[in-house]
């Protein structure tokens, strides 16, 4: 796992070694143990390594053997043994035993369709000098990132949008649609950003590059092919079916020169991916976790069963109000985009605490909760649904109770108004976004606090038709349950769970995670299966409790879903509130910034100072507020001065 | 106190409570509930700020939108129990 980037000059200009030595120093935590250039006439090619496979002979960028291609790869080919047992009695010949390899011959054999044979999580860049063009591609799920720019010299690319900041000519500007977006879905829609100008490489593409410009092609999208009704017989087989695959993708998510580690959060899906590692592994498996000083969130007590039961050497961070106060701004930095929750910074945390206990690699339960109906959004969709066949139904609403069992405030709730929250009303009823309108019409509701001039900008822009356009046309043939688990596969996902929280917490440290529920045949499979057996009734994950029912302590099995969490707001006030918070949130401060109203974040903040009770809302906007004012501090309008760790060790390569 | 001056507290603490300050565009008559100005939280947010500020108790099956949720009905509830 590494950091990745470079440059295609359009205008024909020679790249330069110096100017891409600092793109890579701008990522070098993304790969600490070693980094290098690679020019070629008006091509260049950037590349920082964390060393997992073949850490001797992987060095990077790596060139085919006759010269013709040259690679920057972040990520792993996971089937990378397989596929280059075919390539070799194909007659191809490997000089090291990387994965990194396979993927040049993998191109030399299928061009831009080799990316369909691989199993992994990968963003890469090839530069093909026969055909004078670069070839880039980012994994199916959006595990690992790929941003690019175009200035008047060329075309450029990186792992994270620091190192094209420092470049001279791009400049960060907001972007005010994305703020809409991402205080609408939680997340801006791919391929936007938070910045103007600089793109992501969609989930599930790749481009090519050259002087005609970049044209971006799908070779993967989630799809949900018509459901079949199941017999009990055949659940049974698909049980087992299941967890086959999922072992097996544990398997080779366990490949790896250096030992693999898992986190353990106390939930179903980590302690599922923690035992089949361990099952297929055979040894004592090093485990993590995230505790919180606040019982309200803590989950130790699963943690410590989960431990016991699988027999795993435990650490694990115990996490404070204080903590997430200091560590913020930090957070913000490596996220790259505004975030609405403070549950990314733990995160960044532990990947500390995973690297100093000595390890690079961790595998997690990530996508579970997507793939196999596990989010109480779908359960609360399926009621709303469900209720508006019959309005009138008095106890139909009562089944909203059973959502959200850790939110007090909910469950407080009279009848009557648990009616009005989840109400369902006929224009609802027909909207692709069903599932989600009460999430993030709550969530639109943060754009109260924009300042005029930025409602003036955006008056005539609706984030909701933008996602609408986004939608494949299939979409709109699917089971509601499934057009669900899209938009939270497609959607919050990539654009937050695995980015903001995911990739850019752990390889901040220099961590790789590894998740063998987004192994596409999981994912594929997963698809496949009709919305009862992910959900049946309101049992979430079913057919994965059923799966691995004998993999995990019954008490996890059993437990009643708890999504990750972490104390908001709270954590910047009080006596200890560090004094970045002030100085981002003064009324001046968000005055000179021009996004926000100043008096209406005066508001919000004298509510949080009062030690008044505040909702849901109120943290998600304290949060979005601070973390776009650091944003705007740490990059808007500057270019990046980011030549830190930046020394005689990168090797420099050009063609001869 | 008066129901004008009743009025005019409650739609302060709503407007800074809910709304960042930002209530111009409120009526007395708005749902607070379908406007999105409230969500589940605000209404427990709401009854604890009655309870404090009119020094009385919301009984459980008094949290119903046709006490709470517009400031008309707010004043009207807030009335009712204090007696004016």
């Amino acid at each position: 796992m590494c950091g990745i980037c470079g440059v295609l000059n359009t205008d024909l200009s020679p790249a330069d070694a110096g100017m891409l030595g600092k793109m890579v120093a701008a990522i070098r935590h993304r790969g600490p143990d070693d980094c290098g250039v690679y020019t070629e006439g008006n091509v260049g090619l950037g590349h920082a390594r964390l060393s997992i496979i073949d850490v001797a002979g992987g060095h990077q960028p790596m060139r085919s053997s006759d010269g013709d291609l040259a690679i920057t790869f972040n990520g792993e080919i996971f089937n990378y043994i397989e596929l280059r047992e075919e390539l070799e009695k194909r007659g191809h010949r490997f000089a090291t035993s990387s994965d990194t390899e396979v993927i040049l011959h993998q191109y030399e054999e299928d061009g831009e369709q080799c990316v369909r044979r691989f199993n992994g999580q990968w963003a890469f860049a090839i530069w093909d000098r026969r055909m004078r063009r670069l070839f880039l591609s980012r994994d199916r799920m959006g595990i690992r990132p790929l941003y690019y720019t175009q200035t008047r010299r060329g075309f450029l690319f990186a792992s994270e949008m620091k190192a094209l900041l420092a470049q001279p000519s791009v400049r960060a500007e907001f972007d005010l649609r994305a703020l809409d977006q991402v205080f609408t879905f939680w997340t801006t829609i791919a391929p936007r950003t938070a910045f103007k100008g600089i793109w992501q490489l969609p989930p599930g593409c790749s481009a090519v590059v050259d002087e005609r410009g970049v044209r971006v092609e799908r070779y993967w999208s989630l799809s949900f092919p018509e459901e079949k009704h199941r017999t009990v017989e055949e659940e049974r087989e698909l049980a087992c079916e299941l967890r086959e695959l999922l072992l097996d993708a544990t398997r080779i998510r366990l490949r790896a020169d250096v030992p693999v580690g898992c986190y353990l959060s106390g939930g179903i899906d980590s302690t599922v991916t923690t035992a089949l590692a361990a099952h297929v592994a055979g040894d004592r498996l090093r485990s993590f976790s995230i505790a919180f000083a606040d019982a309200e969130y803590d989950e130790r007590r699963f943690q410590q069963e989960a431990s016991e039961f699988l027999k795993t050497d435990h650490s694990s961070f115990c996490c404070s109000a204080a903590d997430i106060a200091e560590i913020f701004p930090e957070v913000v930095r490596h996220a790259e985009q505004p975030v609405l929750r403070t549950a990314p910074a733990p995160m960044l945390l532990l990947s500390r605490l995973v690297r100093e206990s000595g390890f690079k690699v961790v595998l997690t339960g990530e996508g579970a909760d997507e793939v196999l109906g596990g989010y109480d959004i779908f359960k609360e969709a399926k009621i709303r649904r469900f209720w508006a066949r019959d309005v009138s139904s008095r106890w139909r609403p009562l089944l909203l109770k059973r959502l959200y069992p850790y939110m007090d405030g909910l469950q407080r709730q009279s009848p009557a108004y648990l009616r009005h929250f989840f109400r369902v009303s006929e224009g609802d009823l027909g909207s692709p976004f069903f599932s989600h309108l009460p999430r993030w019409e709550l969530t639109a509701r943060l754009k109260l606090l924009l300042s005029e001039d930025v409602r003036n900008e955006l008056r005539d822009y609706d984030a909701f038709e933008e996602m609408k356009a986004a939608l494949p046309s299939e979409y709109w043939t699917w089971h509601p349950f499934h057009q669900a688990e899209y938009l939270e596969a497609t959607g919050l996902l990539p654009g937050y769970i695995l980015s903001s929280q995911g990739d850019r917490m752990a390889m901040a440290h220099g961590v790789e995670g590894r998740f063998p529920f987004l192994d596409h045949r999981v994912v594929d499979f997963a698809a496949k299966l009709p919305p009862n057996l992910k959900m049946k009734g309101l049992r979430e994950k079913y057919l994965l409790k059923r799966a691995c029912a004998e993999d995990v302590p019954a008490s996890i099995l059993k437990r009643t879903k708890q999504p990750y969490r972490a104390p908001d707001g709270k954590c910047f006030f009080g006596a200890d509130a560090p004094e970045y918070v002030e100085q981002c949130l003064s009324h001046r401060a968000v005055r000179d910034g021009g996004v926000f109203d100043a008096n209406a974040v005066g508001v919000l903040k004298a509510k949080f100072q009062s030690g008044r009770q505040v909702s849901t809302r109120d943290n998600m906007a304290l949060v979005g507020v601070l973390s776009t004012q650091l944003l705007l501090n740490q990059f808007a309008g500057r270019q990046l001065d980011s030549c830190t760790q930046w020394g005689s060790e990168l090797r420099f390569a050009t063609s001869s | 106190m008066h129901t004008v001056g009743i009025g005019t507290e409650i739609r302060d603490f709503v407007v800074t409570n809910f709304l960042f300050g930002k209530g111009d565009d409120l009526s007395d008559e708005e749902s607070l509930l379908d406007n999105g100005v409230i969500d589940s939280t605000g209404v427990l947010e709401l009854v604890s700020y009655l309870q404090e500020r009119f020094e009385m108790r919301v009984e459980d099956d008094e949290i119903v939108p046709a006490n709470l949720d517009s400031i008309r009905n707010l004043v009207e509830f807030v009335g009712r129990k204090i007696g004016r």
